[in-house]
């Protein structure tokens, strides 16, 4: 159970856990929206790593000796609390991978071997290249043909188009939880319920849903959810996948070398049980460690009311800039959360994005690794303001006016 | 003027600017006034492909000296173009195949020719310096 009590949702109380929102860029204070890249990181994360690395650095799995052990304990404790905090039924079923990408690489090379020529994978419009190309690769290597299903001028994905490509031909359903670029939240219960019903698996990318609300991957049914440590206050170079056991279990392993092993010979290798199996070399043990602490300082936070707030700086961002002449807000879905993207007429993003870094506001500004989402729209990139939980609405009403004295300096 | 006292008069005009955002005016304003490159040289081979601004340069020999117009999709970056054609535009391929841009980190923005930011004007200088480096080469 967690250390910290779930408390009463308090911005300024949760702000004080991040040291990184205390600080001035060019002399103004930092306003960062640009969460949807990644996170900062509460001070009990911070406190871990220095932690590892001052006292318990030890390699795991198969040490004799003390520190061994306690990191062992430690890196296999963090994959039990995700596994609780996602409603994974086993600890086997969490796999730790480098990030969201290498998660659907994994199951793109691996799930991919169960299928062949002619099988079809089924992904969105609104899908971030890492969820496009890793597919595509698979398409070339085992001539399985990529269908993508439409969304429409607000940004949301067309289900009668959506309920029509699928087929029994459709071995997997790769989609986003949340669209990095538009806020888009899919309706993923339904999608999954959907594609299970001509007999398809499904992969929800949650790399930006699980830092905005509760998940359940056995409510969901998902087959994967797959997600990286540092967009959910986490370290860098760690990410999750998880998969339901039986499927795992038919999958072949990615890579070969150490620990994913039973026995080797040079005659044949047999290979190690689950979640082992699908994880070779020394694995990133403080990443490990330190994104179980995440999940710690998730546990404190009432991401029902979280969720709420996030919400609510999106709606209040987009009402004030929807007013400024020129501008167009891209992805209004009805059910939306956390992103503001926006374009405006004659200016280009990049130009926007550089004075609101003078104004000490950090977003992105770009394709956001949606390119074939950005021909859709028309437009070369976007100037995307992405919200945590630890925003406020003065930083928003700082925001607006730092948009309004850029576009009235660029026009 | 030579190269070098063309990149200190610049930086003796940002001097007077105390923050940021004032600097970004003048860049801006720069980037207004830019001559524009005719849309029609706007080609495949003249365009440096920045991961989200794109620059085109159209650059030429005469009378022993180099002459480069160029333009962008993005204002900031055609501001800076401007001092950049300010500072190279009819030198020697010479001095421009060895000139040091100091100016640029001076006034503080080093970070628009850095290879991270993606904007098209690292691509531009390099290849500028290409060409001056071509012309050294057929004239040897």
């Amino acid at each position: 159970m967690s250390e910290l009590e779930k408390k009463s949702f308090n911005v300024r109380e949760i702000r004080e856990e991040f040291p990184a929102l205390r600080q001035q860029i060019y002399g103004k204070n930092l306003i960062y929206f640009d969460n949807g890249a990644t996170s900062q990181k509460p001070q009990m994360v911070l406190n871990a790593i220095n932690l590892f690395y001052s006292k318990e650095n030890a390699n795991i799995h198969r040490g004799v000796h003390y520190m061994s052990q306690k990191a062992t304990t430690e890196y296999e404790a963090a994959r039990q609390r995700i596994q609780h905090y996602i409603g994974a039924r086993k600890s086997e079923e969490i796999i730790f991978t480098k990030g969201t990408t290498d998660s659907i690489n994994l199951v793109a090379f691996s799930f991919g071997q169960l299928l062949s020529s002619g099988d079809e994978i089924l992904i969105s419009a609104m899908e971030h290249h890492s969820n496009i190309v890793p597919w595509q690769m698979l398409c070339e290597r085992q001539g399985c043909i990529l269908k993508v299903a439409p969304i429409n001028q607000r940004g949301e994905l067309i289900m009668e188009e959506f309920e029509r490509l699928l087929s029994p031909k459709t071995k997997l359903v790769s989609i986003t939880h949340i669209s990095n670029t538009l806020g888009t939240v899919n309706p993923v219960k339904e999608i999954i319920q959907k594609a299970h019903a001509v007999g398809a698996k499904v992969l929800i990318d949650g790399a930006q849903s699980i830092q905005h609300m509760h998940i359940n991957v056995k409510e969901l049914d998902c087959d994967f959810y797959v997600f990286s440590s540092h967009k959910v206050f986490g370290p860098t170079g760690i990410g999750v996948l998880y998969g339901k056991e039986d499927l795992l279990d038919r999958m072949p392993p990615y890579q070969g070398g150490g620990d994913m092993i039973s026995r080797v010979t040079f005659e044949r290798t047999t290979y190690n049980e689950l979640p082992f199996k699908f994880e070779a070399g020394t694995p990133h043990i403080a990443g490990g460690i330190c994104l179980g602490k995440a999940f710690e300082f998730l546990e404190s936070i009432d991401m029902e009311a979280a969720e709420r707030h996030e919400r609510e700086l999106a709606n209040y961002a987009e009402g004030m800039l929807d007013t400024f002449e020129g501008l167009q807000i891209i992805g209004e879905a009805k059910n939306k959360t956390s992103v503001v993207s926006f374009s405006v007429k004659g200016i280009h993003p990049f130009d926007i994005g550089t004075l609101l870094d003078k104004q000490g506001i950090a977003v992105r500004t770009g394709h956001h690794c949606t390119q074939p989402l950005m021909d859709f729209y028309g437009i070369p990139g976007t100037v995307r303001a992405s919200f945590a939980f630890y925003n406020t609405k003065e930083e928003i009403d700082t925001f607006v006016q730092a948009v309004e004295r850029s576009l009235s300096m660029l026009r | 003027m030579n190269l070098t006292e063309k990149q200190e008069e610049i930086i003796q005009e940002f001097e007077v600017f105390d923050d940021w955002m004032e600097k970004y005016e003048y860049i801006i304003d720069l980037g207004k006034d830019l001559p524009k490159i005719d849309e029609d040289h706007k080609t495949e081979d003249r365009l440096i492909e920045g991961c989200q601004s794109r620059v085109w340069l159209d650059s030429h020999f005469d009378n022993g000296k180099m002459h480069f117009t160029a333009d962008s999709d993005a204002i900031i970056t055609k501001g800076i173009i401007g001092l950049l054609i300010r500072v190279l535009d009819q030198e020697s391929p010479e001095s421009i195949a060895k000139a040091d841009l100091f100016f640029i980190g001076r006034i503080g923005l080093q970070e628009h020719l850095s290879p991270t930011r993606a904007n098209g004007l690292l691509g531009m200088v390099k290849r500028l310096k290409l060409e001056a480096i071509k012309h050294i080469s057929a004239a040897s």
